[in-house]
């Protein structure tokens, strides 16, 4: 940097990279925002590589479902279709309460997610065991468990993430402040709950 | 400024990261720094360049003469498909986006370091132990269905060489990933004041094309790698006919992240020519916006040339048609570029030196590469040559004489600016 004409006041600082960075927290963005979304895009396309994979199976295929494919139950399914996409609505519940410093008020709707997240997996898992095809009985139950197996480990992934939120909220440490980076994660895994919401969607659909 | 006054205004702590004020073993540590960082991906990346390189000429040897005298047959297809793999995804890709980008964007856009300091030494940290992993191949039977790894082929081949295969171009994929995602946010983020994008520096605009491609081609060659691992270990049908399945759709996610992928390999290099050139021609870059914007046309335009790869597929002719048009259009930007390259050192006042000789030779060897390109967009001609050594002489012109060439050619002109010789 010697004889640099770049004003170091003037430079972007990163938030965790130093201890003196963190000094000058408040004045630049947060990043995770932004991050978080570019990542949404390509876990996207593993979901738009898979369904473009189950779409051309489907569409070569003399008749889909294979012959001898068992009916598929659409109540249990539809149910916790239900459940997951209406966790994206409970969970911006939270924003107004994280911005208006109410802990009690944002591990009450994280909770709420959280346990919506987990009775969907629970769902899943019992469909999962009470289907009467297996992996590799033909090509339709491959193409099933490995969409629908993929989209659980989706939602898994973003369980984990509102539960480490909650357990950071939990400590009591931190005090949330308005716009702090835990209001921005909170809305990335708004938007994360909603992508599994349509992907949850489109599985229905097919 | 001095030093000391900006060490201070910057309050560093006494541990400063930067190079130069630390030992040799922070090379060996999770270091945070992107200078470091882009160290490490050089030295790690070169290590396996030279490994793909033995690679290689242990294939030479055996074709020395007809019978198959130095290695056996099967070991002899595992080392051209790990020559491949390692050239691709632990050389090339990892140096040119790795390295030469993490050592380069940061400084260039004004920014301390990368937005994601943790995530990028994770991501160096994914690359020696897949490596290692993939070199271990051998001594379980080694993955000998080419680099491509087409089923049905690769569903005959010894389970464990193929299996570790995937997994070792899962992990880099995933490490491609995240230094994508790193990229794309500094780029856009991180700027100093007063740069926009119309003033950044072209080697920037070059790892945004490049980023965009690997962001969104890789998850795709994840998912056709997880279908096939599962055809391979569980013993599902995705691509296998005799269970329904169709091996042309694994072609085509493989082919949508694998063209893309040779822009990855390529567009960074274009990048780095476009900073050197003007340097040693002495004379501002020749066409800024028509270089800059070109990145992002060729990235565009990548995506949708992937099935130029599979014109003897059974593709439909209105889909080889498509694809032809397309892969023909590219030519247009990368022209752009080159004679920019060469209005740029026309009437300079050339310093021949290594980066400048390296530089030029990319430029011609390209040419042949990128012509031969053309030549075998062109559906009637592709038919012939496809899968013979004139695609193998049209992509080693391409990543040998371009790609390659012009990482010396960085190397070369930024040696001092990493060492301080």
């Amino acid at each position: 940097m010697q004889g640099s004409t770049i004003d170091p006041a003037q430079t972007v600082l990163n938030y965790h990279h130093t201890e003196s960075a963190a000094t000058h927290h408040h004045e630049h963005p947060d990043f995770r925002v932004m991050g978080i979304i570019v990542f949404l895009v390509a876990e996207g396309m593993i979901f738009l590589g898979l369904f473009m994979a189950y779409l051309t199976f489907r569409a070569v295929a003399p008749t889909w479902p294979p012959e001898g494919t068992p009916e598929l139950e659409l109540l249990l399914p539809g149910v916790n279709t239900v459940i997951l996409i209406s966790s994206s609505f409970v969970i911006h519940n939270a924003e107004p309460a994280i911005k208006s410093n109410d802990v009690k008020g944002l591990q009450k709707w994280f909770a709420i997610t959280a346990a919506m997240g987990a009775i969907f997996l629970v769902g899943q898992l019992y469909e999962y065991f009470h289907l009467e095809f297996g992996l590799t009985s033909n090509l339709f139950a491959s193409t099933f468990y490995v969409l629908t197996g993929f989209h659980g480990l989706h939602v898994l992934f973003g369980l984990i993430l509102i539960l480490a939120v909650l357990c950071d909220r939990a400590n009591p440490g931190i005090t949330p402040t308005p716009n702090t980076s835990a209001s921005k994660l909170l809305r990335s895994t708004g938007t994360s709950s909603m992508s599994s919401g349509f992907s949850c969607l489109s599985c229905s659909i097919c | 400024m001095t030093q000391a006054q900006l060490q201070e205004t910057a309050n560093l702590p006494a541990h400063s990261p930067e190079p130069g004020g630390t030992n040799w073993r922070t090379y060996f540590t999770f270091s945070t720094d992107h200078k470091v960082i882009g160290i490490q991906y050089l030295v790690t990346t070169f290590f396996f360049y030279l490994v793909g390189g033995a690679l290689a000429t242990a294939v030479r040897t055996e074709l020395a003469t007809p019978e198959s005298d130095f290695v056996s047959r099967e070991v002899y297809n595992g080392l051209f498909t790990v020559h491949a793999t390692v050239m691709i995804f632990l050389w090339i890709v990892p140096a040119v986006t790795g390295g030469f980008g993490n050592f380069l964007v940061p400084l260039l856009i004004g920014a301390r370091d990368m937005a994601f300091p943790r995530l990028n030494a994770l991501a160096f940290w994914m690359i020696p132990p897949a490596g290692i992993l993939l070199l271990c191949s051998f001594f379980v039977g080694s993955p000998g269905a080419g680099w491509t790894s087409y089923p049905p082929l690769s569903l005959t081949y010894d389970k464990a060489g193929e299996a570790i295969w995937i997994l070792s171009v899962l992990v880099l994929g995933t490490s491609s990933i995240m230094a994508a995602v790193n990229f794309i946010v500094t780029i856009f983020m991180m700027r100093v004041p007063g740069m926009t994008l119309n003033r950044m520096p072209l080697f920037c605009w070059a790892m945004l094309a490049t980023s965009a491609l690997a962001l969104l081609g890789t998850p795709v060659l994840a998912g056709a790698l997880i279908l096939l691992a599962f055809d391979l270990i569980v013993g599902t049908a995705f691509f296998n006919p005799t269970g329904g399945g169709d091996p042309v759709v694994y072609q085509h996610m493989f082919w949508f992240y694998s063209h893309p992928a040779v822009y990855i390999m390529i567009l960074p290099v274009f990048g780095m020519i476009s900073e050197i050139l003007p340097v040693h021609a002495r004379k501002p870059i020749f066409g800024y916006k028509a270089i800059a914007y070109s990145s992002i046309a060729i990235s565009f335009l990548g995506l949708i040339v992937w099935a130029h790869h599979m014109f003897t597929s059974g593709t439909p002719p209105w889909l080889r048609m498509f694809f032809m048009i397309n892969t023909m259009i590219i030519a247009v930007p990368t022209g752009i570029k080159v004679f920019s390259w060469l209005a740029t050192i026309w009437g300079g006042k050339l310093r021949l030196n290594s980066a400048m000789l390296f530089a030029m030779g990319f430029i011609s060897m390209f040419v042949i590469g990128g012509i031969s390109g053309v030549m075998v967009a062109s559906v009637p001609f592709d038919i012939h040559v496809h899968d013979t050594y004139f695609i193998v002489a049209h992509i080693h012109y391409v990543l040998f004489g371009g790609s390659v060439f012009g990482m010396y050619a960085g190397l070369y002109h930024w040696f001092p600016k990493m060492t301080g010789r």
